[in-house]
């Protein structure tokens, strides 16, 4: 089965108040190699037919329009993950 | 007049919010996410909450069910609508609002009694207010953060569809310190404060008068039944 993996992350130029207190608890563990960090999320969507052209189209169009809100966030990436070998149909 | 409240599951507000209609003088009506009947209301109030566990965006699925079809066609046409707080989210979602509101800046959930400017008198849910009245009533929420593009602030600046502004501190990082904003038409207005919550003298927030005495938020649902008089 594949797995379609939708990445979502806020916008850039936004304030990303969850990435903000991720770095300051890494600061305080002394980790001041990491100058920032920002927080997004990853949906993987599992399908039982072949990841196509068209279902690719139509995730995009979910992505765009359901899984993440244009407004606050950017869809980063869409890519399929591959059957892991041995995986029976 | 026949107030609606829309229940989701996850809504906290909508008792509170059908109080404040029936206070006002208005009779309120129980909706439900799942249907798709509006039973002939006058005017629409998404509550507050966090509907559908907010898991996927504040008010993002919310957005999606079925009676929102009916909510987005009746704001098209004109119904008064008020989304507050988890509301308000709903109604960006929905694109009947422009702009999104995220986590709050300080990264905390915020629960204070908000002073705040309203700046606009012009819109089915504020008309009740005089221009520039300072009001007090309870802010609650942990992604209250309203954001914008620099165009679309502009334009909602430029074009006075800012309803209400938090007075002396901004609790969530909001752009403009922006508390509330309508659509062009101002029959949708989207509001992060609860004016359901400062409706009855015994249950509001402090004044100087006496402790919990505020009803400030009344004149929020006051407005929208003199509107119907007026049109009616």
């Amino acid at each position: 089965m594949p797995t379609i993996v939708v990445e979502v992350m806020p916008k850039a130029e936004l304030l990303d108040p969850q990435g903000k207190a991720v770095a300051g608890a890494l600061r305080r563990l002394g980790k001041t190699e990491f100058t920032g960090v920002r927080v997004g999320k990853r949906f993987e969507l599992t399908v039982e037919g072949p990841a196509d052209a068209a279902l690719l189209a139509e995730v995009q169009e979910l992505a765009d329009t359901v899984l993440s809100n244009s407004v606050i966030e950017d869809v980063t990436s869409i890519f399929v993950l591959e059957a892991v070998a041995g995986e029976t149909h | 007049m026949r107030i609606g409240v829309v229940t989701f599951p996850g809504s906290l507000d909508d008792r509170d919010a059908q109080r404040a209609i029936r206070l006002a003088g208005a009779t309120p009506v129980a909706l439900w996410h799942g249907e798709h009947d509006l039973h002939g209301v006058d005017a629409l109030v998404l509550p507050g909450g966090f509907s559908y566990g907010d898991y996927l965006r504040c008010g993002a699925i919310a957005s999606l069910s079925p009676i929102m079809a009916e909510v987005i066609d009746a704001a098209n046409k004109g119904m008064p609508v008020l989304g507050i707080c988890n509301g308000f989210q709903m109604l960006t979602e929905a694109h009947l609002l422009e702009g999104g509101l995220i986590r709050n800046e300080a990264g905390a959930f915020i629960c204070r009694d908000q002073r705040l400017r309203i700046e606009n008198t012009d819109t089915a849910w504020t008309n009740g207010f005089t221009a520039n009245q300072e009001i007090t009533i309870p802010l609650k929420n942990g992604e209250g953060g309203f954001i914008a593009s620099t165009d679309t602030l502009a334009r909602l600046e430029g074009e006075g569809r800012v309803i209400a502004r938090y007075l002396d501190v901004n609790p969530n990082g909001s752009l403009n310190e922006i508390a509330g904003i309508s659509n062009a038409r101002g029959n949708v207005v989207g509001l992060m404060p609860h004016p359901e919550h400062a409706v009855e003298p015994g249950f509001g927030p402090d004044t100087a008068l006496a402790m919990r005495s505020g009803v400030d938020g009344l004149a929020f649902f006051t407005s929208v039944i003199e509107r119907s008089l007026v049109n009616a």
